[in-house]
């Protein structure tokens, strides 16, 4: 009973200490200057383009990314191909990528000095410091969240259920809505739920390209960083505590999603 | 089948299944576009300097020690985490309390919460002046603005890999086996090392390795919180934002593609790992 206590007591203590006091910690700071000056900060002008943007970002973002999850799962669950491996190792190479580097390889890309930064600026075309260069790094970070729910899914669920429904006369298209779909829908939700809270909450990669333009390339995440820098910290707090509010409710679904229907969410206990 | 048939090499088994050149098309160019082009550009662009060129810049002393305190602090940060972490698997895994489930879904906060939020919470936590640094201080601890304060926001953004890792293998885990020890007269402690331990080390390593090569590439939740001194608690990947603001480009690739590469390696070293644990 005592080593139980003992190992109990280190083990919630490392959990307060490490994970409920920074959350804590945003919403106590939030409210430090009172309930008015937190609506002010988050009605402010800049707060709101910056919300605004997050979501159109995340809007773009996120679809673009399923569409790609559900065709890359397809092709690799579905059919027995050479470098299949290796195919599903490249998905997952952006998880293992430092955020700096993901905005960095646009930049080099498409920055002034960057391969096609001549080429684009002679037709006209902006990318970094520009909303498109905010969508590209947050399409690179967000790119296995899809892909990697759905692939483990569906090759447990095999080809048969396809097989009978073409069998029966479906096309692939009614295969693919009718019998693969509504298989892997949770599986699908869960992924798309995690892309788009990292989608949202992504800070580095965006930082890199957003040249942090206020009202205009500047999300929430850099609105925070922005507001902290000039001392400004109750509205930082305040910017913040939305994020961290995306995040709770994040959490909260995520767990229903894992309770109710744990056995159709393939990485429920991996990342 | 009694005769062997020899077929020519092919990519790909036939299959009914329509759909797949247009799904593989896609997923391949989108993959290429989107995530190899642009890391080619990164690997290719440091060489405009000349090898010699990319040597100076990556053993330059301000870049060594960005590199040794984003290596170093991901290490210590991952081992801190293998511990806690284990003992918190363990915890989840064994005990019956209740609000278990609630605690549970909350390991998983560092992956939900945005980076820079967690940022400034741990700055509001550890600044001289904040909640814990204002204690801290008295009794001489600087954690804010050290190596210290890099290691802390390294420590909370890996907390769930180890636990995620290590949860699924003590779970499953028979618990038949350590009473069978037990009758046969081990102690807890043998138990433990003997049965216990050699069960989940794959999985366990392969928490720590998770947790390390996420912490190694960190920005959002350090910048805030280490002070960026350049040479005591300045990161790699903040030295890199600081070289692409002076627009030396060719440096900041270089920096990126050295990180690129060790991450590369270690991302080589976890799918062994995980390989080992399977066949076990």
């Amino acid at each position: 009973m005592g080593i139980k206590l003992l190992l109990g007591t280190l083990a919630f203590g490392y959990i307060a200490v490490f994970l409920l006091t920074p959350l804590l910690a945003v919403f106590v700071e939030a409210f430090r200057n009172g309930a008015d000056a937190y609506f002010a900060a988050i009605t402010e002008k800049d707060a709101q383009s910056a919300i605004w943007l997050t979501l159109t970002v995340a809007a773009i973002a996120v679809p673009l990314n399923t569409v790609f999850g559900l065709a890359a799962a397809w092709a690799i669950t579905k059919f027995e191909f050479r470098g299949k491996g290796f195919l599903i190792t490249l998905i997952d190479l952006p998880f293992s990528v430092s955020p700096v580097i993901s905005g960095l390889v646009y930049v080099l890309l498409f920055g002034a000095q960057g391969y096609m930064g001549p080429f684009l600026d002679a037709l006209g075309i902006k990318v970094i410091f520009t909303v498109t260069g905010l969508v590209l790094a947050t399409v690179f970070v967000t790119f296995p969240f899809v892909a990697r729910e759905l692939i483990p899914l569906m090759q447990e669920q095999g080809v048969s259920e396809e097989e009978a429904a073409l069998t029966l006369g479906a096309t692939g298209w009614q295969a693919f809505w009718y019998v693969t779909l509504p298989n892997v829908r949770w599986g699908l939700l869960y992924g798309v739920l995690l892309c788009n809270a990292r989608a949202m909450g992504e800070f580095g990669a965006v930082s890199v390209v957003s040249g942090h333009i206020r009202g205009l390339t500047n999300t929430m995440p850099l609105h925070v960083e922005i507001l902290y820098n000039e001392y400004n910290f109750a509205a930082a707090f305040a910017v913040a505590s939305l994020l961290a509010l995306l995040a709770l409710v994040t959490l909260v679904l995520k767990s229903l999603l894992e309770w109710q229907f744990g056995d159709s969410i393939a990485s429920s206990r991996r990342h | 089948m009694a005769h062997v048939v020899r077929t020519a090499w092919r990519f790909r088994q036939p299959s009914v299944i329509p759909g797949f050149g247009i799904t593989f098309g896609f997923a391949v160019a989108y993959l290429s576009l989107v995530i190899l082009i642009p890391l080619a550009a990164l690997l290719l662009r440091p060489w405009e300097l000349g090898l010699v060129g990319v040597w100076e810049v990556v053993t330059a002393p301000r870049v060594l020690a960005a590199l040794k305190l984003s290596f170093g602090a991901a290490l210590a940060a991952s081992l801190i985490n293998a511990v806690f972490g284990l003992l918190v698997a363990w915890v989840l895994v064994r005990y019956r309390f209740p609000g278990k489930r609630i605690l549970d879904a909350f390991v998983d906060l560092p992956f939900a919460l945005p980076t820079a939020v967690a940022g400034i919470a741990l700055s509001a936590l550890y600044a001289p002046n904040g909640w814990f640094g204002q204690y801290l201080a008295e009794i001489g601890v600087k954690v804010a603005y050290t190596p210290l304060g890099v290691v802390v926001a390294l420590t909370f953004i890996g907390l769930p890999f180890v636990v995620r890792s290590v949860q699924p293998v003590l779970s499953e885990m028979e618990k038949e086996l350590e009473e069978v020890a037990a009758t046969l007269g081990a102690s807890r402690g043998q138990t433990f090392w003997r049965v216990i331990m050699p069960a989940i080390l794959p999985a366990w390593l392969t928490g720590a390795a998770l947790a390390f090569a996420r912490a190694v590439g960190e920005y959002g939740s350090v910048i805030f919180i280490a002070g960026n001194l350049p040479m005591v608690s300045e990161i790699a990947p903040l030295l890199i934002v600081i070289k692409l603001e002076q627009f030396d480009y060719a440096g900041a690739a270089a920096v990126g593609s050295a990180m690129l590469v060790i991450s590369f390696v270690m991302l080589l070293a976890i799918n062994s790992l995980q390989a080992w644990a399977r066949k076990r």
